[in-house]
């Protein structure tokens, strides 16, 4: 074994490492690690209130979600919304990706249109399709009625609410994985698409057999992604439905704030948030140990 | 800033040139005001304006106003910096948080502060039914500024093509319901083309609600904050009146209806009655393309409307000198003159009798006489829902309100919902 430049065999060169670690360790460490720790603490205790400090209460709060009708039907909520708008915007976001990667005129045009939902502010957007589907004379109710078809209360009616909700998301998000896949789409190279035509491939099983597994690495990403947003993004429930009616469009985060910050029940807050990072990490774990095993990587 | 004073003090001493502008007294009291904007308009202009003028009659005092969102981004961002001890001195915040910024220990009460005679005046010179949300427990803690409450717009030309006296709107219930009926259009195909009215039941269906408890005779929570009266015969006959327009008359839109397209389903003809706050005066008078009237809420038992909106608070962390001038500040605000002359740039509604009687408020009620209703209507006016924890028992109401609203469950079971969930909540508080 040659000497180390740094010398004193491995020990240095360890330290030299950590120390390289050290900058993105502390950062990873203040503002992601010790965030959920201290979060997981602060379940265990009561709500500081001006003049009752904080009091030891173990999983009390952990006891009260069990019975909390709004924290089921939140999380209930946000699973239908995770299927609903997981899979749609992913598959929307290939077909997009695969359309406008075709040579045809104006290509340039429609990728714009396509990526325009994802650089508009959630809020704005919120405010358009609030009037989208608005009764009577929102957009949706104006073709309906050509049909004549009566006006539907699209987000006043517990029926509606979410899907309409779910709407908005895919809209919004699908765009923004066109561009992911229409990246991974460019980089596939075209002999192997030319070879398996030659073969006698016919185009579907040319997309499913060699474009699609091709795509997975992309397809692993944007998933993980799609999961996220699913449990993350919520701006658009305080401009359209703010979680009603009666919690028909409550989300788990949407819920954690309006616990958090408008009744300002932190210790409870903070139990929810737990569950909320627990169903995040078991869905992380799932993909990286299992899912990636799947995904064929060139 | 005074560090910073005193150090230039040294600085020019020490070069020994003669500094007047060092040596004048500059030590001024610098007050932090956060305040939220809830209406239309150029409302952070109008309130900078209003800063200047306040700190070119008090040299001693600079006032930093600090723009900070909603009503709900204000409380948070109030609360969030009591709790690091960085407070601002003033706020503007809904009347309705005063139970809870009580009980985060946050704001004093303006009885310690006011200590002249005049100032005990000044306390009494507002409309009592302003001050209802500003008191309990015998002491004031908050100051009535940009406040509201609920009143009805009508389209007169509706009235017209359906063969009612444009210029009498329903005075009570029953008549709500026979005006309705005359005023719901339908097509061809039996397709509603113009409800009769529209009562908006998104966000916070509570304060719409308020409007018929109080004119069934009732009250939905205690004077001191810790009890509701969710399931009182009275309350459910009030909500069951609200559903039964849209369920059984048929003169009223079925679901929740959204807050914030009321007023364009009324530009839109197709509400031809809408309840909304009167802070949507002037929206309202802008955008009509017909002549419209506002009128006091029709009555059940009595006529009856919840105030709404924001009072200035004053936070305990300041010093008493802070205190003191921010007390001047707070009093300054208030004014008959500025308060008229808030009350017409804004829409809100003027909050003393003395503001009313201004000359400015007397030339522009003569030429628009719309204004008055609301002022009319606050004898008959109620404190808004409002009680410890005071954001999740309303929650627990306006999630039984839109239960009943959309149909998945009775009014009485809604109700009794409602206030066995307040009642879990409250119980730590009596």
């Amino acid at each position: 074994m040659t000497a180390h430049p740094l010398g004193n065999g491995g020990r240095l060169a360890a330290i030299h490492g950590w120390l390289l670690l050290l900058p993105a360790a502390v950062l990873l460490a203040a503002f992601t690690h010790y965030p959920a720790v201290a979060t997981f603490w602060h379940s265990l205790f009561t709500t500081p209130r001006g003049n009752r400090p904080a009091r030891f209460i173990g999983a009390d709060h952990y006891r009260d979600m069990l019975a909390d009708p709004i924290f089921w039907t939140a999380l209930q909520n946000n699973l239908v919304f995770a299927a609903g708008t997981i899979l749609p915007s992913i598959a929307l976001a290939m077909a997009m990706a695969l359309w406008v990667n075709a040579r045809i005129a104006g290509r340039g045009l429609l990728r714009l249109a396509y990526f325009t939902p994802t650089v508009l502010p959630m809020i704005a957007v919120a405010n358009i399709w609030l009037f989208f589907y608005t009764p009577d004379y929102g957009l949706f109710d104006q073709v309906r009625g050509l049909f004549g078809l009566p006006a539907v209360n699209w987000l006043g009616s517990g029926d509606t609410a979410l899907g309409a909700v779910i709407v908005v998301t895919v809209w919004k998000e699908a765009g923004f994985f066109m561009i992911f896949y229409l990246a991974a789409l460019q980089q596939i190279p075209p002999e192997l698409g030319e070879a398996a035509q030659l073969e006698g491939a016919s185009r579907w099983q040319r997309f499913w057999r060699v474009t699609f597994p091709l795509l997975m690495p992309t397809t692993l990403f944007v998933l993980i992604n799609a999961t996220i947003n699913a449990f993350r993004l919520v701006d658009h429930l305080f401009v359209m439905t703010r979680g009603g009616p009666d919690n028909a469009t409550s989300l788990l985060l949407y819920y954690i704030y309006e616990v958090g910050f408008k009744f300002w029940d932190q210790g409870y807050a903070a139990a929810l948030t737990m569950v909320l990072l627990s169903l995040l990490a078991t869905v992380a774990l799932l993909k990286f140990f299992w899912l990636e095993r799947k995904v064929h990587y060139q | 800033m005074r560090k910073l004073f005193s150090g230039l003090n040294q600085i020019a001493a020490g070069l020994g040139i003669a500094l007047s502008v060092a040596a004048a007294p500059a030590i001024a009291t610098d007050l932090t005001f956060f305040y939220p904007v809830a209406v239309g308009g150029p409302v952070t202009k109008i309130v900078d304006d209003m800063a200047a003028a306040f700190e070119k009659e008090h040299p001693g005092i600079r006032i930093k106003p600090v723009y900070s969102g909603s009503y709900q981004d204000t409380i948070t961002k109030v609360l969030t910096a009591n709790k690091g001890g960085d407070a601002p001195h003033v706020s503007v915040l809904l009347s309705t948080d005063m139970y809870t910024l009580i009980d985060e220990d946050a704001i004093v009460p303006f009885d310690e502060l006011a200590r002249s005679d005049e100032d005990r005046a000044w306390m009494q010179g507002f409309f009592p039914g302003f001050m209802k949300n500003s008191q309990t427990g015998g002491k004031t803690w908050g100051i009535p500024f940009q406040r509201s409450t609920v009143v009805m717009y009508w389209n007169k030309d509706l009235f017209k093509a359906a063969g009612l006296d444009p210029e009498r709107p329903p005075q009570n219930w029953q008549e709500l319901v026979d005006y309705g009926r005359k005023l719901t259009q339908r097509d061809a195909s039996g397709k509603v083309t113009t409800w009769g009215v529209q009562v908006p039941s998104s966000g916070f269906p509570y304060w719409l609600f308020q409007t018929f408890t109080t004119q069934a005779g009732v009250e939905l929570m205690n004077a001191a904050g810790t009890q509701t009266y969710f399931d009182k015969p009275e309350v459910i006959e009030a909500l069951q009146y609200w559903v039964d327009l849209s369920r059984k008359h048929g003169v009223h839109p079925q679901g929740v209806v959204e807050w914030g397209t009321t007023p364009k389903d009324f530009f839109e003809r197709k509400a031809a009655i809408i309840y909304t706050t009167t802070g949507n005066l002037t929206n309202i008078r802008n955008n009509a393309g017909f002549d419209f009237g506002v009128a006091m809420l029709p009555a059940g038992k009595q006529r009856g409307t919840p105030t709404g909106g924001g009072n200035f608070h004053i936070f305990k962390r300041a010093t008493a000198e802070e205190r003191e001038a921010a007390m001047k500040f707070v009093k300054w605000m208030t004014a008959p003159q500025r308060a008229a002359e808030w009350a017409i740039a804004t829409g809100y509604v003027a909050v003393s009798p003395a503001a009313w009687e201004t000359e400015t408020m007397k030339k522009y009620v003569a030429d628009f006489p719309a204004p008055t209703v609301a002022r009319d209507q606050l004898q008959y006016a109620v404190a808004e829902l409002s009680t410890h924890e005071n954001q999740r028992v309303t929650k627990a109401l306006n999630d039984g309100l839109q239960a009943a609203l959309t149909g998945t469950k009775t009014p009485a079971q809604a109700m009794q919902d409602a206030q066995r969930e307040a009642e879990r909540i409250l119980r730590a508080y009596r």
